[in-house]
């Protein structure tokens, strides 16, 4: 099938890696794509101030989400609510299913970003609305003058127990390890917190509570030793996972389920890009994924150009041919 | 859509005469927000089966507590006054909450 419903280039995930990519394409005249199943701005809209996106001192997650979106559109990319189930490496265009409706593009940039991972503990799903929470920003009012524990030590977890901190009487930090991953600005943010204290050493075993959450089993890392911790929130920020179902049978990910790619953010297939949270990659942030965004764009709109090209080669060859007889 | 509070949710939950569910929201939770505008369409298109109202977590703590609503969104069913289905997340999506709909559909069959 081919003709007049292919796009030059469909983008899976709005977050701000796809955003960018679409505000790069869209820009170069490629008709563009964009798929999201949830809210455009991916993680940036769970997260409340950003405050080291350049020429942003400070901005709401969702504004910085709202302006990359409208940024994208005004340069003419469309969008489309949707769940990207699966993307094909067809020939000569790529086939991208989205809600079980076959799209067809001659490229495709992944923007799929990640998910927070659970504990996979007893407790966390049963409690999950009843204490457990992955959204501080979300849920943290619910806790004014109640105690709270943080699982966690990057930025996560770091950031968000200094936010919960605006309503919970005492933010408890539970942390595997003895140091804190976090940067450093925000881990001496914390140390100073006089609502914060850390549990160092201690993995979390279960979730108590019946009901609504009334504690945590916590087991120290090299003793062994397991305790009781009293809390009525429990809020989870131990990392992120890929999100690459619709990858999966391509074979482009590593072990850890990440999307491998090169600095020009191809993947080890011809014209499927990759870019933001879901590669293989030592930064995760806001200004990382925009990068990115604009290098899977770029490697995207040279693909597109070698592709109608060799095309239209092989078409000419082929008149050729048949002229010839 | 209706907003419920303290003062008229019996009127508009407990005692309304088909099913009704409550999308607890909160002015900074932003998924709720997000998910709002095609609540209020859902709200729309089952108008005649099912009622959706929603409630504003920050205004009436204490209808959360009755309920045990500690994460945002969460999207309540009410049957003649009780809670038979509850959904929460900051995952959940329209589809969801379809699904939820067409349970309140199933269930008031019986």
């Amino acid at each position: 099938m081919t003709g007049t419903c292919v796009y030059d280039v469909i983008i899976a995930g709005a977050g701000p890696a796809g955003m960018t990519a679409a505000v790069y394409t869209a820009r170069a005249n490629m008709s563009t794509l964009l798929v999201e199943n949830s809210q455009p701005g991916g993680q940036m809209t769970k997260t409340e101030a950003i405050e080291n996106y350049p020429g942003y001192r400070h901005i709401l997650g969702p504004d910085l989400s709202r302006e990359m979106l409208e940024h994208s559109v005004k340069f003419g990319t469309e969008v489309l609510n949707g769940n990207v189930e699966e993307i094909k490496d067809d020939f000569p265009y790529k086939t991208v299913l989205v809600d079980g409706y076959p799209y067809q593009a001659k490229s495709v940039i992944i923007g799929t970003g990640a998910k927070h991972r659970s504990l996979n503990i007893p407790g966390e799903k049963e409690l999950s609305g009843f204490g457990v929470s992955y959204c501080a920003v979300c849920d943290g009012a619910f806790f004014e003058d109640l105690e709270v524990v943080v699982v966690g030590g990057g930025d996560a977890a770091v950031e968000e127990a200094v936010f919960l901190t605006r309503f919970a009487s005492k933010v408890t930090v539970i942390h595997r390890r003895d140091e804190l991953r976090a940067q450093r600005i925000l881990q001496n943010r914390a140390f100073a917190h006089e609502k914060i204290e850390f549990i160092w050493n201690h993995t979390v075993e279960e979730i108590l509570g019946d009901g609504m959450v009334s504690g945590v089993r916590i087991k120290h890392t090299i003793t062994g030793e397991e305790s009781d911790y009293p809390c009525v929130g429990v809020f989870i920020y131990i990392g992120m996972d890929p999100l690459t179902s619709c990858v999966n049978r391509l074979g482009i990910t590593n072990e850890n389920g990440y999307v491998l790619v090169d600095e020009n953010m191809k993947t080890s297939i011809d014209g499927i890009f990759s870019a933001g949270d879901v590669n293989e990659k030592m930064l995760r942030q806001i200004v990382t994924a925009t990068g990115d965004g604009s290098i899977a764009a770029m490697s995207a709109q040279h693909y597109v150009d070698y592709l109608e090209e060799k095309l239209q080669t092989e078409q000419e060859v082929k008149e050729h041919d048949n002229a010839s007889y | 859509m209706i907003e419920v509070n303290k003062k008229n949710f019996t009127e508009e939950v407990l005692q309304a005469d088909k099913p009704v569910i409550v999308d607890f929201w909160g002015p900074s939770c932003q998924p709720c927000l997000t998910l709002m505008p095609e609540v209020e369409q859902l709200s729309h298109t089952y108008h005649e089966q099912v009622k959706l109202v929603k409630l504003n977590s920050a205004e009436n703590r204490k209808l959360c507590i009755q309920y045990r609503v500690m994460g945002l969104p969460a999207f309540l069913l009410f049957k003649d006054g009780e809670v038979v289905k509850r959904i929460s997340g900051d995952s959940l999506t329209k589809d969801d909450i379809e699904a939820l709909i067409n349970e309140s559909l199933g269930v008031s069959h019986y």
